[in-house]
């Protein structure tokens, strides 16, 4: 059994005037414990189908498969309490601004009705974890992008998710804070054994920790497969933040980053 | 002129002045804090879409802000006297003061409550939270400052109100402002109520700020 199979997926948009299709008749099958890429371009899709995996975003037709249970066949209560085991992270952090870490990190236990004290015991074991000990008491204003991401992913974590959403996890941040946060993602993803999808426009990010990948073009899937197998369209990735104006330039911060990644990332 | 009896008069004014606009304050934030809510979540993009829900709220709350005060507290007589036995002094302006303040309280936690970022209440979705539980763990808690900000707004709004109300024998300052400076030209004592009437309003407005502001943990 897969971890999660996607049949036959896809989602259109009405338009006042026009219907956008934002995703064409995906397959794609993610075996527990990997660490499945979905790369492309801006307004490929990427978004819609992470957002499909949890039911965020209703697939107009076709079906999401976590562990043998089909999410359409879900009603409202039961798909709240699927959703506990699929934790996302977000390009933007979205913690909350009015809590301090530490209450961040507990509030999915909160939701479920987990005892305080249960709560925080949990939540400081995983905020040492993501080594942010010192920081419990800070706001996330405080924080810098990547220390905010670290608590978002203890916030993920605190739920013992199977499976780990990431979208754009690491798009606002700089190369070496991205690839710290990647070498974390991988950590977690040894020691827990969760399932990530992690959708990115950065091929280096694919490259420094996905053993699989899906490449999203228009809504539609190109390609997908283990990493080694799978002919990755290099130079159409490469480029950072959808700047494709300077390729030269590009090209040079990608490798610095690549070479940055790979010491990070053991 | 200024004997104790005037000076009494005054202090039981500034007395009253604050129970109404306190006392009303609150009232209106028992229907309108509720009724910003909905109109919040039955929105278009809200948690929980409610087309009808969301004309009538927004047609009532139109209606009542788009009647002047005036007129409506003289169209409430009747039910001001049902509510409260009379529809003169503090008390009975308060109902007044409730009806006219509850939509604008409406709309104002409504546009508080849709400043909060989406990413957080997507963020919020993605653990299972219920509608019910983002109301009120996570709307409620991250437009705080804001919320808090426009309370103080509203305080200083139906304190200026309820000095209107005082034209109308509505108790507070305000009547005493009209009944010896306008009626009997006793101008020092008009003087002393509008100084004291600012006076109350800058210390609403100042405690106000500082508890927003102390209680705001995003810019720090
Ligand atoms: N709620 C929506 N209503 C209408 N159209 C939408 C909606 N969400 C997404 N779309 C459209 O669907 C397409 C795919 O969008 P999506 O956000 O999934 O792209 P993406 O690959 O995540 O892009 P990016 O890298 O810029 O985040 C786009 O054409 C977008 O305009
Ligand atoms: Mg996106």
């Amino acid at each position: 059994m897969y971890e999660i199979e996607i049949r036959n997926l896809c989602k259109s948009f009405q338009g006042k005037d026009n219907q956008v299709d934002a995703l064409k008749n995906i397959n794609i099958d993610i075996e527990k414990g990997d660490i499945y890429g979905i790369i492309g371009m801006s307004g490929a899709g990427k978004s819609t189908l992470i957002r499909c995996l949890n039911y965020l975003e209703r697939p107009t037709s076709g079906q999401v498969i976590i562990e043998g249970k089909e999410l359409g066949q879900l009603n409202e209560k039961e798909l709240r309490r699927e959703r506990r085991e699929i934790s996302m992270i977000f390009q933007h952090f979205n913690l909350l601004q009015q809590k301090n870490v530490i209450d961040n990190i507990v509030f999915p236990l909160t939701l479920q009705g987990v005892k305080k004290s249960e709560a925080r015991e949990k939540a400081f074991e995983l905020l040492a974890k993501v080594g942010l000990e010192d920081k419990a008491k800070a706001y996330p204003a405080q924080l810098s992008g990547g220390q905010q991401q670290r608590v978002a992913i203890a916030r993920a974590l605190s739920s013992n998710p199977k499976i780990l959403l990431c979208d754009e996890a690491t798009s606002a941040l700089d190369p070496q804070t991205t690839a710290s946060i990647l070498s974390l993602l991988k950590q977690i993803n040894k020691e827990y054994g969760i399932t990530i999808v992690l959708i990115t426009h950065q091929m280096s990010v694919v490259k420094a920790i996905c053993n699989k990948v899906a490449v999203l073009e228009n809504g539609q899937l190109v390609s997908s497969g283990k990493i080694s197998e799978v002919s990755l369209p290099e130079d159409k990735y490469f480029w950072i933040d959808g700047d494709s104006q300077l390729p030269k330039h590009h090209a040079r911060a990608e490798r610095i980053e690549k070479v940055e990644v790979d010491n990070y990332v053991g | 002129m200024w004997d104790s009896q005037v000076t009494n008069m005054i202090l039981e004014g500034i007395l009253q002045t604050i129970y109404m606009s306190v006392v009303s304050t609150f009232l209106g934030y028992l229907f309108g804090l509720p009724m910003g809510v909905l109109l919040t979540i039955s929105d278009k993009n809200g948690l929980r879409p409610n087309p009808v829900l969301y004309k009538v709220l927004d047609a009532i709350s139109n209606v009542v802000r788009s009647v002047p005060f005036l007129i409506l507290l003289i169209l409430l007589i009747p039910l001001t006297r049902l509510v409260v036995g009379k529809s003169y002094g503090s008390t009975a302006t308060i109902v007044p003061l409730v009806i006219s303040a509850a939509p604008y309280i409406a709309r104002m936690v409504e546009s508080s409550l849709k400043e909060v970022d989406a990413g957080v209440i997507e963020a919020a979705k993605s653990m299972g939270a219920s509608n019910v539980q983002i109301v009120f763990k996570v709307l409620l808690v991250e437009a705080r400052t804001s919320l808090i900000t426009n309370a103080t707004i509203a305080l200083g709004t139906i304190l200026g109100y309820s000095a209107m109300a005082g034209t109308v024998g509505g108790g507070g300052l305000g009547d005493i402002a009209v009944r010896y400076g306008y009626y009997r030209y006793q101008t020092d004592i008009m003087i002393v109520t509008v100084v004291l009437l600012i006076v109350l309003f800058q210390i609403f407005q100042n405690s106000g700020m500082a508890i927003a502001k102390k209680l705001d943990h995003k810019k720090k």
